[in-house]
């Protein structure tokens, strides 16, 4: 059977090569120190939130900290969290690996438009997708829709990765696992499927960390999590102890989930290296089980698009010309858009020297920086809201509701999100080139800029557009820190719902859609394209 | 793909920087007044729009909800960009007038409210009232089987039958008026039992959705959200009926909506001149002929026709500043509602 770290090349040609082992200590010849300075500066920014819900226990005092944390209110959120991420992410994983392999590697008719079809999702936020199922049901609420809507609306983020795994693959390792005589399913699961797993770990975290952070999507189910919660302790006092503590919590939560992560997700290679390149693998020809093979994206497709478009024309048609008040609709688009890219940009460039060495130079350091990374985007808006507000109007008063610290919430919210592609993308360009080019004398800033990141291109657009989707629909950070009469498409769309104004809400849900869909064929076209072409 | 990195990220950096122009622009620096607005959107949105057409003085909103408004005022002290703070229950007002961050209302717009709807101590003033009511199911209800108090929901009988929206600001106001009318042992019984026997929605018009669907028999909320989802397109209330406690009962009572001027502000005159509109004829018009219906509070304003008037609610009589919204929110953790 396969042997670790040889993925894509026949195993005598990796014994050929003898190539070495890639950790810090092989001296990848990249000065890693000073992309460690960079990104340990992102890491300590990210660190200020925690170092709040710290500072914030101690001033509590250790007995009311206890008494905080450890009452019935908060076992009955862990148990509601905990049940919503064990539900949600299998079900996640299941659906988008089958969607993908479909797409992928069968012969199913029309596989462009399932895969843009189920990919398409991410265009609709998920307190859209929870706006249009309410509609639909009004009497929906507890965990079973909390996790139907959940993986309805995040499913594509794991969809997106393991698909485009999917194209990238080596068939000659199935045929070799084909030819030691396994069958379909025993070589998609021997073969296939652990060449997936930095794609699936990737998904699933991001997924995990989105089921910690949201808020609107199980407001609008009545599904109490930690984040719901926090916001009503907020809305009921503020930054009180009790709040704090929540988010102390719910910060365990996020550390564990990234080290369940990293554990599974292993230190394998995933390049290919050697002569030659890798062919289009064959679609496997579904014959009679095509009629169910279809059956399921376009299931799919129904419940992920078909039912936030038709609950969206009916208000849309119920509100006929009255609802479409141009000239806030017009500044609150502006706005959105300014702030989403803006934003995404900053995020993604602030992302990618910790992207770079995840990938090029993991050591136990590194690993603390990452989960600085990726910590702070699992928190709740409303907790790194709360921070930097507390901190500007403390300290740095001229920063307090302006745009740049706005901002600055966005790019911490949204660094996972930002590595996500960016990682997996930096993991698709062999080290071997970045070295390469250093031998024929370019300077390591050189190579990581003209070899690494031009391969990484792609995964960089797709981290500016993840981030800027995020953006687009944030609610609870934008609410808190935006400047005075600032107003986003979401926060709109949130203060009409809350008025149970479904008719009036539904433009802005509707111009949240428009605008997040160049973003996702964006991402789209993104992932179809192979690194380096 | 022909396209390189190094063009990508310039034009994207350009972008940034050209969005990221107005960085440190904060509404602050502006002509006109910052309103930090817990009432309703609409309404606060009608009053603004009125007040500027009037004397041409812009008004920028930022919403929020009562306790976070009140407690970001304090934390923001003397640094706070608003001029003014309006909230949709007393409680709010109280905690930052604690705080000593209002300054007096003026004495001309402290003569157009009634004593009963304003602070004893003249910083802050009633701009609206509304009256706490039980909104139950029509068809499952009769008039016999209503809850004669407040205090009669805790009974077992009750249980899986009533719901509240027990993190908003509206319903931590009727608790605070138990509380200071009833005192802490019954208000925390009556809470334990609120946990046990009532279904927490988040919002007053998301629970009176959840009646007029039939998912329970009765929820505790204010008035004007029956009389609003009326006037629209009554989907949300059809099967719905008001239930007015009356007789003193700490579920009659009747909640204000306060507003004031920070101290901080720069703008105080502008400030001042905005409560005195919105307390006067024509904010006070607002409320009788708007889709708010809410109550009026001014001297000699009418509220809207179709409401119960006031004068026959029979409200418990409380002092506004004796509402402790710390020791409720305590009270609520406490007994995990929040």
């Amino acid at each position: 059977m396969l042997q670790k770290n040889t993925y894509a090349a026949p195993a005598a040609q990796a014994a050929a090569l003898r190539l070495p082992p890639l950790t810090a200590a092989s001296g990848g010849r990249v000065p890693h120190a000073s992309v460690i300075a960079l990104a340990s500066v992102v890491a300590l920014l990210s660190l200020v939130p925690l170092g709040f819900i710290v500072w914030i226990t101690v001033d509590t005092g250790w007995s009311d900290a206890i008494a905080l944390i450890f009452r019935s209110r908060v076992g009955e959120l862990l148990t509601n969290t905990v049940l919503l991420e064990v539900c949600t992410i299998p079900l996640c994983i299941a659906l988008a690996v089958t969607l993908a392999w479909l797409t992928e590697r069968t012969n199913i008719p029309g596989s462009r438009i399932w895969s843009w079809l189920a990919v398409a999702p991410l265009a609709v936020p998920a307190f859209v997708h929870s706006y249009a199922w309410v509609s639909l049901l009004p009497g929906m609420r507890g965990l079973w829709s909390g996790v139907l809507v959940s993986v309805l609306a995040y499913y594509p983020f794991l969809y997106l990765p393991v698909a485009a795994q999917l194209r990238r693959l080596d068939p000659a390792i199935e045929d070799a696992a084909a030819s030691l005589g396994l069958g379909p399913w025993r070589v998609f699961f021997r073969a296939i499927l652990p060449q997936l797993r930095l794609a699936i770990c990737g998904g699933s975290l991001l997924i995990g960390l989105h089921l910690l952070a949201e808020y609107g999507l199980y407001v609008m189910i009545r599904f109490d999590t930690f984040s719901t919660a926090i916001v009503d302790q907020f809305q009921s006092a503020y930054n009180s102890p009790a709040a704090n503590m929540l988010g102390g919590v719910l910060v365990f939560c996020c550390l564990l989930l990234l080290g369940i992560e990293v554990l599974v997700r292993g230190n394998e290679r995933y390049a290919r290296v050697g002569s030659g390149a890798a062919r289009p693998a064959d679609r496997r020809r579904l014959g009679w089980f095509v009629i169910p093979a279809i059956a399921l994206p376009l299931a799919a497709a129904v419940l992920t698009l078909g039912v936030p478009f038709v609950t969206l024309a009916r208000w849309l048609y119920l509100g006929g010309a009255g609802i479409w008040r141009m000239d806030t609709i017009g500044s609150t688009l502006l706005q959105t858009i300014v702030l989403a890219v803006a934003g995404g940009v900053l995020a993604t460039i602030a992302a990618i020297p910790m992207a770079w060495l995840s990938v090029r130079a993991p050591g136990r350091l590194q690993r603390i920086l990452e989960a600085c990374h990726y910590y702070v985007g699992s928190l709740p808006g409303v907790v790194v809201a709360l921070a930097l507000v507390s901190i500007t109007v403390r300290l740095i008063l001229p920063l307090y509701q302006t745009f740049a610290t706005l901002l600055l919430a966005y790019v911490l919210l949204f660094l996972p999100r930002a590595m996500v592609g960016l990682r997996s993308s930096i993991a698709q360009a062999p080290v071997e080139l970045e070295r390469a080019a250093m031998a024929l004398g370019r300077t390591p800033g050189q190579a990581v800029r003209q070899i690494t990141m031009r391969l990484a291109a792609p995964g960089f657009a797709a981290s500016v557009a993840l981030a800027a989707l995020g953006i687009t629909n944030e609610l609870t950070a934008t609410l808190m820190l935006s400047p005075n009469g600032t107003e986003t498409l979401a926060t709109k769309f949130w203060s009409l719902t809350s008025e149970i104004d479904y008719v009036s809400a539904a433009p802005y849900a509707f111009m949240m859609v428009v605008l997040s869909l160049p973003l996702t064929l964006l991402l789209y076209a993104q992932s179809k394209r192979t690194a380096g072409q | 793909m022909t396209f390189s990195f190094t063009h990508l990220t310039s034009a994207l950096a350009l972008a940034a920087g050209l969005a990221l122009a107005p960085l440190t622009a904060n509404a602050a620096d502006s002509e006109g007044i910052v309103v930090y607005n817990a009432q309703h959107e609409a309404l606060t949105q009608a009053w603004a729009d009125g007040f500027t057409k009037e004397t041409g003085i812009k008004v920028t909103i930022r919403n929020g909800s009562d306790m976070q408004f009140a407690n970001q005022i304090v934390e923001e002290g003397a640094a706070s960009p608003a001029d003014v703070f309006l909230t949709e229950n007393s409680p709010g007002m109280t905690l930052v007038d604690a705080s000593k961050l209002f300054a007096p209302v003026d004495a001309d717009t402290l003569a157009q409210v009634p004593e009963t709807f304003k602070a004893a101590d003249g910083d802050w003033v009633g701009v609206a009232a509304r009256s706490t009511v039980f909104a139950y199911d029509k068809t499952k209800l009769k008039e016999g089987d209503l809850p004669k108090s407040l205090l009669d929901l805790a009974d077992p009988k009750w249980k899986g039958r009533w719901g509240a929206s027990p993190a908003g600001a509206d319903f931590q106001a009727i608790v605070s008026a138990l509380l200071e009318l009833k005192g802490e042992d019954v208000t925390k019984s009556w809470l334990k039992a609120l946990k046990e026997n009532a279904t927490p929605y988040k919002g007053n018009s998301v629970a009176m959705k959840a009646v007029n669907a039939g998912e329970i028999e009765g929820a505790v909320i204010y008035h004007y959200y029956w009389f609003g989802d009326q006037a629209k397109t009554g989907e949300n209330s059809k099967n719905v009926a008001l239930h007015y406690f009356k007789n003193q009962d700490p579920g009659a009572f009747v909640s204000i909506s306060g507003g004031g001027v920070l101290a901080s502000s720069q703008h105080k005159k502008e400030a001042q001149a905005f409560l005195k509109w919105i307390t006067g004829k024509g904010g006070q018009a607002v409320l009788r002929d708007g889709d708010s219906y809410e109550y009026a509070v001014g001297n000699g304003a009418q509220s809207n026709p179709k409401l119960v008037p006031l004068s026959d609610l029979q409200a418990p009589k409380v002092e506004p500043s004796k509402l402790n919204s710390k020791k409720v929110t305590d009270l609520m953790t406490e007994a995990g509602l929040i």
